[in-house]
């Protein structure tokens, strides 16, 4: 298939410089990265050398500043970037608005979503005294007992979060690849952590692990058929490649579009898998379910963001040339995304089971923005990806405080919810709130990050997929509806639910997702005209994603 | 009718300057005021029982005090910089797509929010002493504020949509007033009367917009007005019909009348402000606003002054015939709208008199309904002039203020009344033709039937002899129900003769209207035919009251009539006729869509929810919990995305 002329390699291997000197590096711009990354080897190191009992408050304290640290950064580096964005790191990341855009988010959410990892209102967080103890024997008593707690989630939550700002910033596939397993790894672990249920939760991460292992051989194969297809695997490399027909070694003959097809493929699946669309999305509702909930909100909200700014990546800068392969594949995935993803939500009786299946329903509308493949698509994606971070992290809080009646298990099944809204005006109300921006009601964030994502693919010219998003919205509205129907409008039975009392930390994140999602409803100006510039005020963003790596190209 | 070129301000020379100053910049105080009002009245719940009147009361009195201040702003400027636009709110901007919300000030819409605002603090404060028994007054009252807000949406609104949520907006408070004491039964179906009949001109409103933004590709005023010269003959008519179409369900005109008088279930205030001056004249409003329209479908304006003289005429008939003070005034409402209506469907001739008309009515006859409430106060709240009489010792104030309400509109030369009508007397002549004779004609016949109606309404009520029910002891109203009508009265004497003297009304609102500077000419109005007649017609009117409700005693109950006054107090048989034309026929098509839909379409999404459910349990079946399975189903996926790489449709 590959004609291997040994002239031509040779006249490629001449072209490549091997320095010996160590490559430029701009701390300035590697500095969000390496805050986060230092943080997690200290906690390492803190849960090494401090004593059992005392590492959690170091360890709380060090990641919150951590994760503010970064964020200072990020902010700092707006500026400094300007408009046409830049690579660092021998061109290995990105630096652009739209990166940081997602760092930044992805930082906001994941502090969030450490406040809800800390919260411990009863007395005991949401994660297992001792996760190596066998569910049910003596030993996991005794660390019960003993008051024992898995303070390592910290320098794990840190390890997580630089894979995700990893992610999205990546400038060629193996940075890309090695963002996602750093990513990744920790969740495994912390999808198995949870207090209660413990035999479901440790399910959970088994399967999350096998199925994440096993999308990542899909990508990692797609990224071997990209270097075969363009001699690269750099993201300007591959673009050059890809508007050029192939890397040099095809210009005397042969067909390298299957190697092409074949890497454009594996590696959507991979990334596809990450974002959980249909048909990849198995693993979602189990992982959603069975992980303590404060971590599935950090996935939910976080590892989503993270995974649509590298879905949005590849498919626009290393794949933006070759729009016409790949769009009748995002096409029918969008479209099963969105109906199947529904039609199961309908019958759903479990709200994290739930609230999972809804969050691939709305990859499937972000998706719609993918394949308008334009600047207002990457704007529409981006302000949707906010909204929903902070509206899922708030539902997802809620969660946190509905319990069994001896409030010591979280109580997942809708139907039990009813009479909440009668009980606890505010908590439901809250909820319904969120509810309300998932369906996409006006005067919520939900509302204009659909109408932005609709928009730009009906101008993109993907009408039957507006139309379809139209109708799942519709299915999706009857199950949102639903919730708060049981809340509000039907009689408790005996076994009524109790809520814990939000602690000042769950509280706040509850009213943080209820504001943010106000806001952004009623003043979406304040985000959505500052993601797309104005026709005088600088180049598109796409642009810049598309210059900043072509400029790079030469300078390895 | 000779069709005269618009000058519409904004909409031809596009000269609509943007707002500076604080003033102009913070115009949406003026709603955001009473709105807050009802915000702070509904949310707040009983802590607010001990003063939310008060506030209530004090937010249109602000509002009113901002619109001053931005009346003297516009003063200030040329008379061709008077329209400004005041940008209040984007919402989002997505692709090319805007929503935003943006109020317009001119002159038009600053008289209306100047009216609205100073009748409305009036009422306000006469309901202080009105609802003070009532143990719903913090509704009332917060009621009332939606009310006011919404009806500044309306006139303040600078595109059609935003117009919509106002008129939509005044609907909603009509409908909660006038049910207000909705444990009678007949509250409650008067305002269901009020809601259901006002539907049907919304959805002329609405479809009218509808067209614009589909055909004229707009919705704003000055966008909409710039594309009517390009527009073709038929989108105008269509458009002017429907606008008249809604324009008739707000203002009670024919055909759709007929809730006006059942609405007088509502508490007195409610039928002074919304029922008489303020919100059943947005009709007039939304037809001269969208003259530029109207002036460019000619038949549609015809049909405007059709409508108007019908309705005008069939008004008076019915205020001649009821024995309810506030169903006579109803009436006399009806009445004298279809009087602006006609008016207004004169075209630039007729804009300023219709506005000014508009004004000066609103207030005699607000003071008119305060008065008829204050009799009511005194007489238990019993309604049937029957049972009044000889009431103008026992409240001399009460009295007065109505005296000098009913000497303006039946027209008595130089109060308020006369100058307006005249105004529109002699514009309806001065079209010319047979048209002009007919109009005319017709305004002059209604101007006969309100002075009969009036004196009657006068004479059974303050004169004669007393007819009292057992047990009322009249007595004069509070000085907080008092000093409001006293306002108001003033305003009935003088403000004609202010607004029309040296065409100072006609000059202020002619940058807004594209009204041609009609000139008011007093010595004409007693020399000329129409003036003389006018005259005559008030006197035949006032001394045939005398004669039929002085001279011989009133009836405690009303004569068994002929077939005119019969007809006249079953209101024409306007609700038979709508129960005949519309509610059976209405009926037997609910029945039998309720058939249809029980079984046809119920059936389809009973079908489809089910299929729903079924394929969602079937798809759900998919997600068995095993590793190995949904590896298969990524595999499965895998296939998928392979296809759909290669075969690319």
């Amino acid at each position: 298939m590959i004609p291997l002329n040994p002239a031509q390699a040779v006249h490629t291997a001449a072209e490549r410089t091997i320095t010996e000197a160590a490559p430029q590096l701009d701390w300035w711009l590697l500095a969000p990265l390496l805050t986060v990354f230092a943080a997690g080897v200290l906690a390492v190191l803190f849960e090494a050398f401090l004593p059992q009992g005392r590492r959690r408050g170091p360890q709380i304290g060090l990641a919150v500043l951590a994760l503010l640290t970064t964020f200072v950064l990020l902010v700092l580096q707006v500026g400094s970037v300007g408009q046409e964005g830049t690579t660092v790191a021998a061109g290995a990341l990105a630096v652009d608005r739209t990166v940081l855009f997602f760092q930044g988010t992805i930082t906001v959410l994941a502090l969030v979503s450490l406040v809800l990892i800390t919260e411990r209102g009863d007395g005991r967080d949401a994660f297992a005294a001792q996760a190596a103890t066998v569910p049910g024997s003596e030993e996991e008593r005794a660390h019960i007992m003993a008051g024992s707690q898995h303070t390592e989630v910290y320098p794990l939550v840190l390890f997580a979060v630089l894979g995700m700002l990893m992610f999205p910033a990546s400038n060629d596939f193996l940075t890309m690849f090695v963002a996602l397993e750093v990513m990744s790894l920790p969740l495994y672990l912390m999808c198995g952590l949870a207090r209660r249920r413990r035999l479901f939760s440790q399910e959970a991460a088994v399967k999350y692990f096998l199925l994440g292992a096993f999308a990542s051989a899909f990508f990692l194969f797609g990224i071997a058929m990209v270097y075969g297809y363009a001699g690269s695997v750099n993201f300007a490399a591959v673009r050059e490649a890809v508007a050029a027909g192939g890397a040099p070694i095809f210009a005397d003959g042969g067909n390298g579009e299957p190697l092409l097809l074949m890497g454009v493929g594996l590696v959507a699946i991979g990334l596809l898998f990450k974002v959980g669309a249909v048909p990849f999305h198995n693993w979602k509702p189990d992982v959603y379910q069975g992980a303590p909930t404060p971590i599935t909100a950090l996935m939910a909200s976080c590892t989503l963001v993270a995974a649509f700014g590298a879905l949005l990546r590849v498919f626009f800068v290393p794949f933006g040339g070759s729009a016409d392969v790949w769009e009748p594949m995002l096409w029918t995935v969008a479209v099963l995304t969105m109906v199947v993803a529904a039609v199961v939500a309908v019958t759903q009786r479990d709200i994290k089971r739930l609230l999972a299946y809804s969050s691939v329903v709305h990859a499937g509308f972000i998706l719609t923005a993918v394949v308008a493949g334009s600047t207002d698509g990457l704007a529409g994606a981006m302000f949707y990806l906010g909204a929903y971070g902070f509206t899922t992290l708030g539902a997802f809080a809620v969660v946190t405080l509905v319990r069994t009646k001896d409030g010591a298990q979280e109580l997942n099944e809708i139907d039990r919810w009813a009479g909440l809204g009668r009980r606890h005006p505010a908590l439901a109300g809250a909820l319904a709130l969120f509810l309300l921006a998932f369906a996409g009601i006006p005067l919520t964030s939900g509302f204009i990050g659909k109408f932005a994502v609709f928009e730009a693919a009906l101008s993109a010219g993907a009408a039957p997929l507006v139309v379809v998003g139209v109708l799942s919205s519709a299915v999706t509205a009857f199950f949102y509806v639903r919730i708060i129907v049981v809340m509000f409008f039907r009689d408790p039975g005996h076994e009524a639910p109790t809520v814990v009392r939000a602690g000042v930390l769950t509280g706040g994140v509850i009213t943080l997702g209820v504001a943010a999602t106000l806001v952004l409803g009623v003043f979406p100006g304040l985000v959505l005209d500052n993601l797309v510039p104005s026709q005088d005020s600088g180049p598109e963003p796409t642009a810049v994603m598309v210059s900043q790596v072509t400029a790079d190209s030469g300078g390895e | 009718m000779e069709v005269t070129p618009h000058t519409y301000l904004a909409a031809e020379t596009g000269a609509a300057t943007l707002a500076d100053g604080a003033v102009l910049s913070n115009a949406w105080l003026l709603i955001a005021l009473p709105l807050a009002g009802a915000a702070v009245l509904l949310l707040g719940g009983r802590r607010t029982d001990a003063w939310g009147h008060w506030l209530g009361a004090a937010l249109p009195v602000a509002s009113f005090a901002w619109a001053l201040a931005v009346l003297v702003d516009l003063l200030g400027r040329a008379p061709d910089a008077r329209t400004v636009s005041v940008p209040v709110y984007e919402w989002f901007a997505v692709g090319g797509f805007t929503a935003g919300v943006d109020l317009l000030i001119d002159p038009l819409s600053i008289t209306f929010v100047l009216l609205i605002t100073f009748v409305g603090s009036l009422i306000h404060l006469y309901s202080v002493g009105y609802m003070a028994e009532d143990a719903g007054r913090r509704r009332f009252f917060a009621y009332l504020n939606l009310f006011v807000a919404a009806m500044l949406v309306l006139v303040l609104a600078d595109n059609f949509v935003l117009l919509f949520l106002g008129w939509e907006g005044v609907g909603l408070a009509s409908y909660l007033l006038i049910g207000f004491w909705q444990y009678k039964p007949s509250a409650a179906t008067a305002a269901k009367k009020a809601f259901l009949i006002n539907r049907v001109g919304d959805i002329g409103l609405l479809v009218a917009i509808m067209i614009m933004f589909s055909v004229l590709g707009a919705v704003s005023f000055s966008d909409v007005f710039a594309a009517v010269p390009a527009a073709g003959d038929g989108v105008l008519l269509a458009i002017g019909l429907l606008l008249l179409l809604g324009a008739c369900g707000k203002s009670a005109q024919l055909p759709l009348q007929a809730w006006l008088l059942d609405a007088m279930e509502g508490p007195t205030p409610v039928s002074a402000l919304i029922h008489a001056a303020t919100m059943v004249t947005a009709g007039v409003y939304l037809i001269v606003r969208a003259g530029p329209i109207f002036e460019g479908a000619p038949v549609a304006q015809t049909a405007v002054t059709v409508v108007g003289a019908a309705t005008m005429l069939a008004g008076g008939i019915i205020a001649s015939a009821k024995d309810d003070i506030k169903k006579s005034l109803a009436g006399s409402t009806m009445s004298q709208i279809g009087m602006m209506v006609l008016a207004a469907g004169l075209g630039p001739v007729g804009y300023v008199a219709a506005i000014a008309h508009l004004v000066t009515h609103g207030f005699f006859k607000a003071g008119l309904f305060l008065g008829a409430g204050s009799v009511m106060h005194a007489m238990n709240d019993g309604v049937d002039m029957r049972r009044y009489g000889a009431l103008r010792t026992k409240m001399p104030i009460t009295f007065a203020t109505f005296g000098l309400g009913y000497l303006a509109i039946i027209g008595v030369p130089f109060l308020s009344g006369w100058w307006t009508k005249e105004s529109i007397i002699s514009a309806a002549f001065g079209i010319g033709g047979t048209e002009g004779l007919v109009l005319g004609t017709a305004v002059i016949a209604g101007a006969a039937l309100t002075a009969f109606y009036m004196s009657r309404m006068m004479f059974m009520t303050f004169f004669g002899a007393k007819r009292w029910e057992e047990g009322v002891h009249p007595h004069e109203s509070p000085t907080s129900m008092t000093a409001p009508m006293v306002v108001l009265a003033i305003g009935s004497v003088a403000l004609g003769g202010f607004l029309m003297l040296g065409d100072r009304f006609a000059a202020f609102l002619t940058p807004a209207t594209g009204a041609h500077p009609h000139h008011f000419d007093v010595a004409h109005a007693f020399t000329a035919p129409y003036g003389i007649a006018a005259l005559v017609v008030l006197v035949l009117g006032v001394a045939a009251a005398w004669a039929m409700y002085l001279r011989r005693p009133v009836a405690a109950t009303a004569p068994e009539g002929n077939l005119v006054t019969v007809a006249a107090a079953r209101e024409l048989y306007g609700n038979e006729i709508n129960e005949g034309l519309l509610m059976r026929p209405g009926q037997v098509l609910t029945k039998a869509l309720v058939v249809i839909e029980d079984k046809v379409i119920d059936g389809a999404v009973n079908g489809l929810g089910t299929s729903v459910r079924d394929s969602s349990s079937g798809l759900g079946r998919t997600q068995t919990g095993f590793a190995r399975s949904y590896a298969l189903t990524m595999l499965f996926g895998a296939v998928i995305v392979a296809a759909t790489l290669v075969v690319r449709f």
